[in-house]
């Protein structure tokens, strides 16, 4: 099978439910996803048998049409009351014709924006906006989010029921037609693709699958690049920021899967075709008076990427952006990471001062990377008592085997003096 | 060598698009696998879950309306040695992993 049949379902299950939940309304989003599901079982009945058809997508949304005229079928022999559909919708004679309109191809890219703002609905907390992102739009079940969020199932389904019932009362989807609508929920979507893409390059779950929600979260961003509403500075910045990132992955863990420190990666695996459309995206980001958090972020990793060793990264530049971020988006991490910048360019006697005088510790209470960062510094002075116990309250902390692992390697060069890395 | 008819029973849907293209490909690949050693004579179809009932006094009905697990799900011809080894075949079948089950009837031999 070719890459672009990996994962051909979980990517038309949210084009198919975009464009069914428009039909269907978005009071109807369980209906529309028993329609996706059928067509995908259809799918998996059918094509072991007869072959996959020659244009997969078109044969998924053709089936989910059929689906769904046999729904609207049902529904109106059923005499349902509560049924809000075009007119159009309404006769048999016009049925056909209409869902052929409804299922045209520039319909269903509309389709999608509107259900991710729709998603992005104010009273939805911002994980409840990636969680319902990644189940509506990206096809996945409850069971993937929650290994993705390193969450209990039940947390994950509750989540996103709630999140469900409320995009149900809305009754409309969003109209991406209003420019007005369009700028005012932007940022939030913005968010949501960028918290949804630091899970996938952070997040405590497995390689394999934080890889997919990175390339969720570019898919969707590209998506907002081709709407006229979407194409400004922040969206460019956001898209810059995530392909710069994201063409570290291949070098992010090595050929045994331990997770590599970024000064230690073998920087010819990084992807030399994402870094070039990363630094196109953030000329185009540039072209505005805005300058967003994602404007720095990604201007931060253009840094990294231009450096070809790791001592040639301009850490005074670094830290400069960080000094931007602080007075834009300010944090408990951002003033995290540019304490190890600082220690980077200064030395990890400034490094560890800046982290003293500006990071509470209280507010980042379970984030390892605190510890791991004054465990890095330490052991950069000598101090190799103190940097072992903050290595090892690190340890305590870590989501996976793949951190601790690269902990425990950090503890075992604090007995043997060693230095150099840092997450 | 002789014929034999696999019948496919059963077996839970998937959970995700993910779980469903997997169980996809998954039968895309035992079936090839059986093709390519030479056992298959007829990959066979897909069925409906339901049609209609003929019954003996020609009355017509919708149906059958056979529980989940019960309900033939597609077929397959096969060509094996004996039942046992097209029995061994029906094992590598993907429907087994969700709880379903394949039936492995042999084509009555007419040339006695």
């Amino acid at each position: 099978m070719n890459d672009r049949f990996d994962h051909l379902f979980r990517r038309e299950s949210g084009r198919i439910t975009a464009t069914i939940t428009r039909i269907f309304g978005p009071h109807r989003l369980a209906l529309a996803e028993d329609v996706v599901q059928e067509a995908f079982c259809r799918a998996l009945e059918v094509w072991p048998f007869r072959g996959v058809p020659d244009n997969p997508p078109a044969w998924l949304m053709t089936t989910a049409r059929n689906c769904a005229l046999d729904a609207l079928r049902r529904e109106r022999t059923a005499q349902s009351s509560a049924w809000q559909l075009d007119n159009s919708l309404q006769s048999e004679w016009t049925l056909g014709p209409a869902l052929d309109e409804l299922f045209a191809p520039q319909a269903v890219q509309d389709d999608l924006l509107r259900l991710m703002f729709s998603c992005c609905h104010p009273r939805l907390s911002e994980s409840a906006q990636v969680a319902l992102i990644l189940h509506i739009l990206c096809g996945f079940s409850v069971a993937e989010i929650a290994d993705a969020f390193l969450s209990s199932h039940a947390a994950i389904e509750k989540r996103i029921t709630r999140a469900k019932s409320l995009l149900s009362a809305t009754h409309a989807v969003f109209d991406v037609s209003a420019a007005e609508d369009f700028a005012g929920r932007l940022p939030s979507v913005l968010r949501a693709l960028y918290l949804l893409f630091n899970e996938g390059y952070h997040g405590a779950s497995p390689a394999a699958i934080r890889c997919e929600l990175c390339d969720e979260a570019i898919r969707l961003t590209a998506l907002l690049l081709a709407h006229p509403f979407g194409i400004i500075p922040a969206t460019h910045a956001l898209a810059a920021l995530m392909a710069l990132i994201s063409a570290r992955l291949p070098a992010r863990t090595d050929a045994s899967g331990e997770l590599v420190a970024l000064a230690d990666q073998d920087r010819t695996k990084w992807d030399r075709a994402r870094i070039a459309e990363g630094l196109r995206f953030l000329d185009l980001a540039a072209q505005g008076v805005e300058v967003s958090p994602y404007h720095v972020e990604a201007a931060i990793a253009a840094v990294h990427a231009r450096a070809a060793r790791a001592q040639d990264t301009d850490w005074r530049l670094i830290v400069s952006f960080y000094d931007l971020l602080m007075r834009i988006r300010p944090s408990p991490v951002v003033a995290l990471n540019r304490a190890i910048a600082i220690s980077q360019a200064e030395g990890p006697r400034r490094g560890l001062e800046e982290l003293r005088a500006h990071v509470d510790a209280k507010s980042l209470p379970r984030y390892l990377f605190y510890s791991a960062a004054l465990g890095e510094m330490e052991l950069s002075l000598g101090k190799r008592e103190d940097a072992r116990v903050h290595f090892q309250s690190a340890r305590d902390l870590a989501r996976n085997d793949l951190e601790r692992s690269f902990i425990d390697r950090r503890l075992r060069a604090c007995e043997t003096g060693g230095t150099g890395e840092s997450l | 060598m002789t014929e034999f008819v696999f019948l496919y029973r059963g077996g839970d849907r998937p959970e995700s698009p993910e779980e469903g293209q997997q169980i996809m490909q998954k039968w895309m690949g035992w079936l090839k696998s059986l093709a390519d050693r030479g056992n298959i004579i007829d990959r066979g179809q897909p069925l409906e879950r339901t049609g209609k009932i003929v019954a003996a006094n020609k009355t017509v009905t919708d149906g059958p309306f056979a529980e989940a697990k019960d309900v033939v799900g597609g077929y397959t011809l096969i060509r094996a040695r004996d039942v046992s080894e097209a029995a061994e075949l029906a094992k590598g079948c993907p429907a087994l992993e969700r709880g379903g089950r394949v039936e492995v009837r042999p084509v009555m031999k007419l040339d006695m």
